[in-house]
């Protein structure tokens, strides 16, 4: 089989290139796949001073640019494709692109999100004709013009701040009380003491006009229900993100927005899935937060990798009938009768072979069997790849009358 | 960029869009554009396998914002289509794919 991957990642953003910095430097055979260049959405941050390390002056291309280097550098494979669909239950797990088929033993996925669109009139018909959801793409456009900012979270008040480089006036149409954005504080109070930025408040746009450029917006007050039309070259949107999860929401577990529901370790509801940066149900979306979330995906698909290779060899694909006998290696009365099981096995290595597992640390084992960790040690006869028999009664006798020997 | 598409600027637009026979397709791209950055090399694959059934021409809108304004460009990326001098067809937005592109392409060489 051709393009089979330890870890396969899907997405070059932060958590993607963390996840394959630190798969490939676990020397797991590793590649991402991203459809355009690497960097995500940070790469269309202009100004990103808040990477622990890296402050003022550094850039979202320049930084994500690192990570992609960073994580080629230690042997990651960086695969151009557009993926169309998934199928995650099979085993390896199956990505299909326009350009190929690939296989990871675990994926990773770190698609991430895009803009929220806010849906109002006009907005679709003008999109590239005034109305934008990237200013770092467009800002340079919108030269001697005027443009207004929809929304007051950290996007909205930070590209408001850059978008006055280049345009005459910046207005942000912000839906709180006067004073009040959703923005972290430093911001806010750079851009209120910005003379180039304007604010509106109590207000939402209720369409975007214009026939073939942008030519105004129609606000309206939603305390008292007045509108009005305030004219602008430019509609800047940042109300959020939406997740890129459609590929995956009749596989993955999904929250009502859309994003991807993982435990701590990112696993998702599929084992040997594991989800990362912004398309996971997470309480902060920073570059900081993707990359930490890339190298907690990346650790434990190593760990799943590692242990389902083992389980396969030694045991689902064994020629000899196996005991797997399963402890806790903090309870010293019970690991000590896993050595009966030794003896027994010993006894009998033409018919039989033995697998001993710390079913405290071993997920794989935790996640398909239910070991129940409170009643170690617990020996399973596996036959075939098949549990046949069980025992918690560590004796050369049970041992006997589950082998039948 | 490439030599696969002829670079236009506000000094030969009119020359080489306008006053054109036949379909010409203008990538209006910038450097901070990084969906257009994203784009170019398909757009290059396009313009090679398409040559001689159109004319591909970009724009780097950094130095020709009013040529770009004037053809009613204010977000990128943007592929514009002209047929003899007239804007017929246009895809803009972040989400503008290869395939997208090379539909429109069709729609014109037959």
């Amino acid at each position: 089989m051709e393009n089979v991957y330890d870890l396969l990642i899907l997405g070059g953003g932060p958590a993607g290139l963390s996840a394959a910095m630190y798969g490939a430097r676990g020397r797991l055979k590793t590649a991402i796949i991203e459809k355009g260049r690497a960097g995500g959405q940070a790469a269309t941050t202009s100004e990103l001073e808040n990477y622990p390390g890296f402050g003022r002056g550094t850039t979202g291309p320049g930084l994500t640019e690192a990570m992609l280097n960073h994580a080629l550098d230690f042997g990651a494979e960086l695969i151009k494709d557009t993926i169309v669909s998934l199928d995650l239950k099979s085993n390896p797990k199956k990505v299909v692109g326009r350009k190929g088929e690939y296989y990871g033993k675990a994926v990773i996925y770190a698609l991430g999100a895009v803009p929220r669109m806010i849906n109002v009139p006009g907005e679709g018909k003008l999109r590239g004709k005034g109305v934008s959801y990237c200013a770092t793409c467009d800002a340079d456009l919108f030269e001697e013009l005027d443009v207004v900012v929809v929304g007051s979270g950290d996007a909205a008040v930070e590209e408001a701040e850059y978008l006055t480089k280049f345009a005459e006036t910046v207005t942000v149409i912000v839906i709180h009380d006067e004073g009040k954005v959703d923005a972290n504080k430093v911001s806010a109070e750079r851009a209120f003491k910005n003379p180039k930025i304007k604010w509106i408040w109590n207000s939402t746009v209720k369409s975007i006009n214009g026939d073939e450029l942008v030519e105004s917006v129609t606000l309206k007050n939603i305390k008292t229900g007045e509108e009005t039309v305030y004219p602008t070259n430019g509609v800047f949107i940042f109300i959020g993100t939406q997740p890129m999860s459609d590929l995956v929401k009749d596989q993955l577990e999904l929250n009502p927005q859309g994003y991807i529901i993982t435990d701590e370790k990112m696993a998702t509801n599929i084992e040997g899935v594991f989800a990362a940066g912004d398309v996971r149900a997470k309480y902060l979306r920073q570059v900081v937060t993707a990359a930490a979330d890339g190298a907690i995906a990346a650790v434990a698909a190593e760990k799943y990798v590692q242990e389902t290779d083992l389980w396969e060899n030694e045991v689902l694909k064994a020629e000899k009938p196996v005991l797997v006998a399963y402890y806790n290696p903090t309870d010293m009365e019970g690991t000590e009768k896993v050595g009966i099981v030794d003896q027994f096995v010993r006894e009998n290595s033409d018919k039989l072979s033995l697998v001993k597992v710390d079913a405290t640390r071993n997920e794989l084992v935790e996640r398909r069997y239910g070991i129940d960790k409170s009643k170690l040690p617990l020996v399973h006869l596996f036959v075939n790849g098949e549990i046949k028999a069980e025992t918690y009664d560590l004796s050369l006798e049970s041992l006997k009358a589950i082998t039948n020997l | 960029m490439s030599a696969k598409l002829l670079e236009v600027d506000k000094d030969n637009f009119e020359q080489e869009v306008l006053n054109a026979e036949g379909v010409v397709m203008v990538d209006w791209w910038g450097p901070k554009c990084e969906k257009c950055l994203e784009l170019m090399p398909y757009v290059e694959e396009l313009a090679e396998k398409y040559q001689g059934k159109m004319k591909f021409c970009s724009c780097n809108t950094q130095g020709n914002r009013r040529l770009a304004i004037s053809q009613k460009v204010l977000g990128l990326p943007a592929m514009l289509f002209y047929k003899n001098g007239e804007k017929v067809d246009e895809l803009s937005g972040q989400d503008i794919t290869p395939e997208d592109i090379e539909e429109k392409i069709k729609k014109y060489v037959e």
